[in-house]
């Protein structure tokens, strides 16, 4: 008779947030979760995986990343030589073919994520606008749980409320919007400086002080403002911010000061490597690591995260909602350029480029994203992250495990890149070697945590039967590149590197209580400028296929 | 699925919905209020001449929902036959797709993939070119809210949107009073640049007829004023027809402008020169962000032929013209193009998914179309599903069937239905089939 257990047996399990480093045990799935053993001994498993000798732990948690919606698909779009000399996604009797590069098609991003043994991927920024398009790429996305953050740092109606000190109104509009967008979190990118790039010839903000005009309100109001509204509306994550003058040298200086901003409150700074450069202002000559600087920050303060945004050398496509960022970064790199400006709430910009371990530049941010890891005090305040594909694939997730791990390979790394990061750098003099519990955290337990996922990056009962399982070797790019096996929701998808069974995967949404009184407030102001009406902009339940709330 | 928003008129037996989307062209007004009467639509408020076209010609056609070989068929005939069909093929093209909703281009896609066939939409043969010419350069762009918000220069190039698409003037790019243009078309300078004097030309301030096929050395002579490089007026007189002083006085109000568009259409796209004229046009309006901001956007014609692009694209990683014989896909316009495969006698079978490539497609094409079995789904009888091995009559996007399109500037807007059809839709015929045709690739 079918019990409807599943066992995986005698794994050396790796379950941080249990404490557990490394124990052998055993673990109990049924009906797509993990449980307790049945107190009945005589009660056998219908299937049990012979997990000795192989390393056990929670499924990936990739909390920033680029992979649908109207930015990602104009990148597919514009790159067509990114894929020719790409590897090929071959379909299968079970799977689609799809593309490769450094964007992948909808079917190949769920079968890769799955394969490095990853079950859950966040979008960072949506244009709440195009949330329908996103649900139907996420669809069209297998293997993995996902959801998306809501761009909310340029949007009209936020800065209005700010300007006229209506912080009900913001939050009740906060949560309106990421109910009607079936979203996650507000993300913040570059608050304030889009929609002055709407506005002026190169427009852009400089300093969390500076005016946005028209609307008459400064950077640091709204980065103040949406963090507070976040908290009180008490969302599973906090707010997710992508700071002002990401990439320009000297930009430490406004990023600590964006840290001191947020107070009391929780933030999460995403790719903080792009944040963290000291030197004059446009000038690489004297371009250096502030990472010191700010992780101290970091260590001190224990309301702030961050995810690395973490650089390899090599060819990708930048894809950020920072419209003059795109622009800026298409001239530097003489490449094309898309750009697109959502009405009323972002902006959007596009540009490939390559990062070379001959420039100065190049090896500073690499250099300084392993920085961040290697000094972070606590290994769960500081996720893994290249911010795919700004700093690089998702693919590369393996070989920074090796970076952090194995400090001999990272030191003829070094030997690799412009030799004045030894200078410009503390990356030298840092021995810290990551050991596989620590990995499991930046990589699974800790996003998991940060999100406020209860069910995720953990394995003790009633966690999503989201496993994944590694044959050990030294060679820690190997062992993460091609996972032994792993389990979504119970059933096996992919076992060394095959995709198995490509089920659907959830999408995970908030829906946070407001006052419905300001419904009208937004319609009347929707309808004056949004091209669309009204009624057509939410998302409704029915339209998601396999969706479930995140509460607190 | 939403619901729609039934309020009860006068007349006891008519139904109003409110706020429904005309998929008619790219502008995708979801601002319609429909009234139906025994499952006919009897007013289209605010739709306009060719909205209205669509809304009232648009009931439940009184026609079998499935022909084999020209004689009625059940709808589980229809998709046997068609899945063997694509199945038994050595070089099934599957064609058409933009007017349907994305749930039905999905679909479309996935079968492609089953049957490593070639997937092409109707953009080869209209802004195809586009799609080549930002695969070279990128785009500048935005969405039409910003246009009505912020442009107050707004340049018309080889298209005719009076007539093509009647409201976008109202709606989104002349009329509108924005938040930065508050007073609307007094805030506006309108341009035209044409080889004809369309009715579009009437509604602008300036217009500009150059010489026919002269649309690069137009941009050209555009993109050399930006920079302030000399040019000479007598060659500029004759390649273009116009004053080199009218072109550099075009250039300073573009200079002068606060927030500049370009809306282009397939008078660039489809002359001589086509990718080059929309990579010449893309790339003035990215030099041109060197002074002012600037936008550029292909005025597109079908409902959802933007759903089709973003569809193909986030399935494949290209745009259109995909072909998966191999297993995986790849991209090449011109061989990989339904027109193509077919005038060249390649293709051996066809799905023609709510398109007429039989009423304008080249002759060697059509005629090959006649000589190979092809499957067609279209609400309407057309010259295509008249000669279609198997002809579906479906149920109409926007008016029969709920969905997701797109709009030309890559807004995603949902459809409500305004009341139910006899007739599948593309989504359920399609998904049938490809049920059909994983079971026999098993």
């Amino acid at each position: 008779m079918s019990s409807g257990y599943f066992k995986i047996a005698d794994g050396t399990v790796y379950d941080p947030i249990h404490g557990v480093n490394g124990e052998r045990r055993d673990i109990w799935i049924r009906d797509g979760k993990i449980v307790d053993p049945p107190s009945d001994p005589n009660i056998r498993p219908d299937r049990t995986l012979d997990a000795s000798g192989l390393v056990v732990m929670p499924g990936g948690v990739d909390m920033h990343c680029h992979i649908a919606g109207p930015k990602v698909n104009s990148a597919r779009k514009m790159r067509p030589e990114d894929k020719r000399k790409a590897d090929k996604v071959v379909g299968t009797a079970k799977t689609r073919s799809g593309t490769m590069g450094s964007v992948p098609s909808t079917f190949a991003t769920g079968y890769k994520y799955a394969g490095l043994g990853y079950t859950t991927a966040f979008d960072a920024a949506i244009p709440p606008l195009a949330a329908r398009h996103v649900h139907e790429e996420f669809e069209d996305t297998p293997c993995i749980d996902k959801g998306f953050f809501v761009l909310m740092g340029n949007n009209h109606f936020v800065m209005e409320s700010i300007h006229r000190n209506e912080p009900d109104r913001l939050r009740s509009f906060v949560a309106w919007l990421l109910g009607a967008a079936k979203g996650f979190t507000p993300k913040i990118v570059n608050p304030g400086g889009v929609e002055v790039w709407k506005q002026l010839p190169s427009g852009n903000v400089h300093g969390l002080d500076e005016n946005v005009g028209h609307f008459d309100v400064t950077p640091r109001q709204i980065i103040e403002q949406l963090a507070l509204a976040v908290d009180e509306l008490r969302l599973p994550h906090s707010v997710h911010l992508h700071c002002n003058n990401l990439g320009m040298p000297g930009n430490w200086r406004t990023t600590l000061e964006t840290m001191k901003t947020f107070g009391d409150s929780r933030g999460h700074l995403a790719h903080i490597q792009f944040h963290s450069y000291g030197g004059g202002e446009g000038d690489e000559t004297t371009f250096n690591s502030k990472a010191g600087e700010l992780v101290d920050y970091v260590n001190d303060h224990p309301n702030l995260t961050v995810d690395v945004g973490q650089v390899l050398f090599g060819e990708t496509t930048t894809m950020t909602a920072d419209g003059p960022l795109g622009y800026y970064l298409s001239n530097a790199f003489k490449s094309k350029w898309f750009s697109a400006d959502t009405e009323m709430e972002s902006g959007c910009g596009i540009a490939p480029i390559e990062y070379k371990n001959t420039s100065i530049v190049h090896s500073l941010q690499w250099a300084i994203g392993l920085e961040w890891y290697l000094l972070a005090k606590d290994p769960w305040r500081v996720v893994m992250s290249t911010d795919h594909p700004n700093g690089g694939s998702f693919l590369a997730y393996p070989q920074i495990i090796q970076l952090l791990m194995d400090r001999t390979y990272r030191e003829d790394a070094l030997k690799l890149v412009h030799p004045a990061v030894r200078e410009r750098s503390q990356l030298a003099n840092l021995t810290r070697e990551y050991s596989l519990y620590e990995i499991c955290i930046i990589t699974r337990s800790g996003p998991a945590k940060i999100l406020g996922l209860v069910n995720k990056g953990h394995l003790g009962a009633g966690a999503d039967a989201d496993i994944t399982i590694y044959t050990p070797n030294d060679d820690k790019t190997k062992m993460f590149e091609l996972p032994r096996m792993v389990i979504k929701n119970g059933v096996v998808i992919v076992e060394q590197g095959e995709v198995r069974e490509p089920i659907a995967g959830k999408l995970l949404y908030v829906s946070p209580e407001y006052d419905r009184g300001i419904e009208a407030d937004i319609a009347q102001w929707f309808e004056k400028y949004y091209s669309i009406r009204f009624r057509n902009y939410a998302v409704p339940l029915e339209y998601l296929h396999d969706a479930q709330e995140v509460r607190i | 699925m939403s619901t729609p928003a039934a309020t009860k008129p006068a007349d006891a037996s008519a139904t109003v919905i409110t706020d429904s989307t005309c998929t008619f062209c790219g502008c995708v007004c979801d601002d319609i209020d429909i009234t139906v009467k025994d499952n006919h639509i009897v007013d289209a408020k605010r739709a306009c001449v060719l909205g209205k076209a669509w809304f009232y010609n648009h009931h439940a056609d009184d026609r079998p929902s499935c022909l084999i070989d020209g004689k009625p068929a059940s709808v589980d005939e229809g998709v046997e036959r068609a899945a063997r069909i694509l199945t038994e093929a050595k070089y099934p093209i599957i064609y058409g797709l933009s007017d349907t909703t994305s749930e039905a281009q999905r679909v479309a896609v996935g079968i492609g993939d089953a049957i490593r066939g070639t997937v092409d939409t109707t953009t080869s043969v209209c802004h195809g070119p586009s799609g080549m010419a930002f695969q070279g350069v990128g785009e500048v762009t935005c969405t039409l809210g910003e246009i009505a918000n912020r442009g107050d220069l707004i340049i018309f190039w080889g298209g005719n949107p009076a007539e093509s698409h009647p409201r976008h003037f109202t709606k989104y790019s002349l009329m509108p009073k924005g938040m930065f243009v508050p007073n609307g078309r007094k805030d506006r300078t309108a341009v035209g640049v044409d080889v004809r004097k369309t009715k579009t030309a009437k509604a602008m301030d300036l217009f500009f007829q150059i010489k026919p096929r002269a649309d690069f050395e137009a941009l050209w002579t555009l993109r050399a004023l930006a920079k302030g490089i000399e040019v000479d007026p007598v060659q500029v007189k004759n390649d273009t027809g116009i004053e080199l002083e009218r072109w550099q006085d075009l250039m300073n109000r573009m200079k002068a402008a606060k927030f500049g568009v370009i809306l282009f259409g397939m008078g660039l796209t489809m002359t001589r020169g086509k990718h080059l004229n929309s990579e010449a046009l893309l790339s003035l309006a990215r030099d041109m962000n060197k002074f002012t901001r600037f936008v550029v956007k292909p005025m597109r014609g079908h409902g959802n032929v933007t759903g089709a692009d973003n569809v193909v694209t986030w399935q494949t990683g290209y745009p259109f013209g995909v072909n998966m014989s191999r297993g995986y896909p790849r991209f090449n316009p011109g061989e990989y193009t339904s027109s193509d495969t077919l005038a060249r006698g390649e293709a051996d079978a066809a799905m023609l998914i709510a398109c007429d490539p039989m009423a304008n497609f080249s002759q060697p094409a059509r005629e090959r179309l006649k000589s190979i079995p092809y499957i067609a789904l279209d609400p309407k009888d057309t010259p295509t599903t008249r000669h279609a091995t198997v002809a579906f009559t479906t149920a109409t996007y926007g008016i029969n069937v709920p969905g997701t399109v797109y709009r030309m500037d890559d807004v995603p807007i949902f459809l409500r239905p305004a009341f139910p059809s006899s007739h599948p839709s593309d989504f359920e015929v399609l998904s049938a089939i490809q049920r059909r045709v994983l079971e026999l690739k098993q």
